[in-house]
């Protein structure tokens, strides 16, 4: 593995290290693993992650052709098949290698923040695969929308903490999982699961998630002779996003979109320190945020404003300050799409290709809709961005949104769902 | 110009609480702050609610909610330290973001227009202009506080930093070079919070940093007048508390209690940190030499 970003943590202005004192020393002890075992192979730890992620993860994952996709908008659609990993999500990548480097630094247990269910599942997993006890901290109010994932997480043995503070989503389970870290930083590694957080983890992150677009580079030369013209990756915090850019951000003909959870509106009500989206990149401004400088929804004070989007994975009012710096640079183009044409790009893909998109993905899907679609309202530009060979990263499976989408879908006018009444008050 | 070396400046061991700023309410807390000083307080720590406060315990964390359910602004802030009419120094204790944010446009990149960058220059100069003397941001490590620290050298302020039991003996280089005012001794890991015990670590700690010539305050679960004597006799130049004191407040809170009584009990409970760290003063080894 190689990186190529500064040995500061910083990514332009973004990045760095925020956090209180204690964590410090623990931060810098990650840093100096980081860079031997990850980037240096001490002890084979790349070899044996990489043989981890083949015989327990599953990979490689399909390049699969979406043939009714690719006829609908006249161009060949390809997705890459992360929701074919163990556990149901690209989360997988990132929590065993973390969880494996957790081992090789010699601590004993493992905290993790979670927000849609699937870092939290993919850390239960992984810990339990490489037997080392594991504490979730998830909001109340991700619990109640995300069960199976809590269930998953029981079943594999983790202890499942409940995070009342504030609206009881992703933000204060990642506040409150730096506060079991500062207290038991000695023998503890915090899994954190997405590329922000103070550095190394933005980086060590994409690193494990690399493996994403090497894998899509790799495809694409072999099953149609090339590289793809764009690439389109859902956008939360970031990881499946940096993982499926990560190996063709220097390749300056591939377009690389990040799709945001536009939610029910663009607008932040600072009255009511809401922002109806997770739309930090289209409408965030810099600001500091668990550890990283980076793009923040926030009130004009540089309050945190609570995010919104009807994807559990998607709400952050953050996103990774690589991230943010790429689309500055304009390397990365930040789009966004509302909760609706996520709901219907979450049916089309069901009943087009038979697979059943996670709702984070699902707003990369819609993307390609509302550009391309047979009603699409185009912008010249994104469609001459896309290209005609389009690489879709389809970050998760939709079984843990299912409850989610039939409340959703029940209560709004979606139409290419089917009748979801006959399911509403629960599965 | 800082005031923070008066809060220090005779032999007594300095007693240096924290609050919340807004909680409950600003006219409540500007009573509370009051009492704090009749009670004995030679430097008060306040505290600009932010929204994510990664470094506070469930005490402190339930007093930002409060404060900023009741709307206090980095603005109703500066006015409330413009008002009050105490006179002893005063340090902010905030995170980054609050600091980065003042005085800077929503747009997010620079060239467009009459675009403010952010940074923490507006706000520290507001802060001076109101009568603050110093900062504490625990979730601003030395590494990054270059830009801070030049906007308190410019308008003569202080930056306190904070050393925790982990940290290295590389690292407290760094930040012996960054602070002034006082430097925060961190009692023991985690979070803030009141405890039942105060840390043998205090000893240890104050120890690594004994030749620094900037007084030493210890902060972190620090509850009673014994915990304090014992922090003061263990080698404290001051002691910081936090929790023991927003208790009172929550307490109040909880049970509809007047504003005078829960002052009164402010005032009581810092008379004794306050005798406590004097008697701390009288025990310690260096005392008990002369």
């Amino acid at each position: 593995m190689s990186s190529d970003s500064a040995a500061d943590g910083k990514f332009g202005e973004y990045g760095g290290q925020y956090v209180p004192e204690a964590l410090m020393p623990a931060i810098e002890e990650l840093r100096d693993a980081y860079e031997r075992y990850v980037l240096e192979n001490e002890d084979g730890f790349v070899d044996e992650f990489r043989e981890r992620l083949r015989q327990f993860g599953g990979r490689p994952t399909p390049l699969q052709h979406a043939e009714h996709l690719s006829e609908r908008y006249g161009r060949e659609v390809y997705l890459k098949r992360e929701d074919l990993v163990h556990g149901g999500a690209h989360k997988l990548n990132n929590a065993l290698g973390q969880v494996l480097l957790a081992k090789y630094m010699g601590k004993e247990r493992i905290v993790a923040e979670t927000g849609a269910g699937q870092h939290g599942t993919a850390t239960a997993m992984a810990a339990a695969h490489l037997d080392m006890p594991c504490e979730i901290y998830m909001g109340e109010t991700d619990i109640g929308r995300q069960r199976p994932n809590v269930f998953r997480m029981r079943i594999n043995g983790a202890e499942l903490n409940p995070v009342t503070a504030g609206r009881g989503t992703l933000k204060e389970a990642i506040s409150e999982t730096m506060r079991d870290w500062a207290t038991n930083v000695d023998d503890t590694h915090y899994v954190v699961g997405s590329v922000v957080g103070p550095a190394p983890f933005p980086e060590m992150v994409r690193e494990f998630q690399s493996v994403i677009s090497e894998e899509a580079r790799k495809q694409s030369e072999e099953q149609f002779g090339t590289l793809p013209d764009s690439v389109v990756a859902c956008a939360g915090g970031g990881s499946n996003t940096m993982g499926a850019f990560a190996r063709f951000v220097d390749d300056e003909n591939v377009s690389l979109l990040a799709v945001e959870a536009g939610g029910s509106s663009l607008a932040v009500d600072e009255e009511e320190g809401v922002a109806p989206n997770s739309a930090s990149l289209s409408t965030g401004g810099q600001g500091v945020l668990h550890g990283a400088r980076t793009k923040v929804l926030q009130d004009e004070w540089g309050q945190i404003v609570e995010s919104h989007s009807v994807s559990a994975g998607l709400d952050y009012a953050g996103v990774g300050p690589e991230l943010a710096y790429l689309v500055d640079e304009d390397r990365v183009g930040a789009v966004n799409v509302g909760d609706d044409a996520a709901l219907e790009a979450f049916h089309r893909l069901s009943q087009e290709e038979g697979i059943i998109p996670a709702l984070e993905s699902s707003h990369a899907l819609a993307y390609l809709e509302e550009q391309l679609g047979p009603d699409a309202d185009p912008d010249e530009g994104a469609r001459e961005a896309l290209g005609d060979r389009i690489v879709v990263n389809l970050s998760g499976r939709g079984d843990k949104d299912l409850e989610t989408v039939i409340e959703e879908t029940d209560k709004r006018d979606i139409p290419n769902a089917p009748d979801m009444s006959e399911f509403a008050g629960g599965l | 110009m800082s005031r923070l070396p008066e809060a220090f400046a005779t032999d007594d061991p300095a007693f240096i609480p924290y609050l919340a700023v807004g909680d409950p309410d600003i006219a409540s807390s500007k009573q509370y702050v009051e009492a704090l000083v009749e009670g004995g307080a030679d430097c008060i720590e306040l505290g600009l609610p932010f929204s994510e406060p990664i470094a506070e315990g469930p005490t402190i964390q339930k007093a930002v909610v409060r404060s900023l359910s009741g709307g206090i602004t980095p603005e109703a802030y500066f006015e409330f330290v413009e008002d009050l009419d105490v006179d002893v120094p005063l340090v902010c204790m905030t995170y980054y973001n609050l600091l980065f944010r003042y005085g800077a446009d929503s747009g997010t990149k620079a060239g467009e227009g009459d675009y403010e960058a952010p940074g923490p220059r507006p706000f520290v100069k507001r802060a001076a202009e109101v009568g603050i003397d110093g900062f504490v941001i625990p979730d601003l490590p030395a590494e990054e506080a270059d830009d801070l620290r030049a906007a308190c050298d410019e308008f003569d302020l202080d930056l306190v930093f904070i050393v925790a039991p982990t940290t290295t003996e590389a690292r407290l280089d760094t930040i012996r070079e960054q602070v002034s005012g006082y430097v925060y001794v961190q009692a023991r890991m985690g979070v803030t919070g009141a405890q039942a015990d105060v840390s043998d670590q205090t000893a240890e700690s104050l120890a690594r940093i004994a030749d620094w010539d900037v007084p030493k305050a210890v902060g972190f679960g620090i509850s009673s007048g014994d915990h304090a004597a014992r922090v003061v006799s263990a080698g404290a130049d001051g002691i910081i508390v936090g929790s023991a004191l927003v208790d009172i407040i929550a307490d109040g809170v909880e049970n509809d209690r007047a504003t005078a009584d829960v002052a009164g009990d402010l005032r009581e409970k810092a008379h004794e940190l306050k005798q406590g760290a004097l008697r701390g003063a009288r025990e310690s080894p260096e005392a008990e030499g002369q």
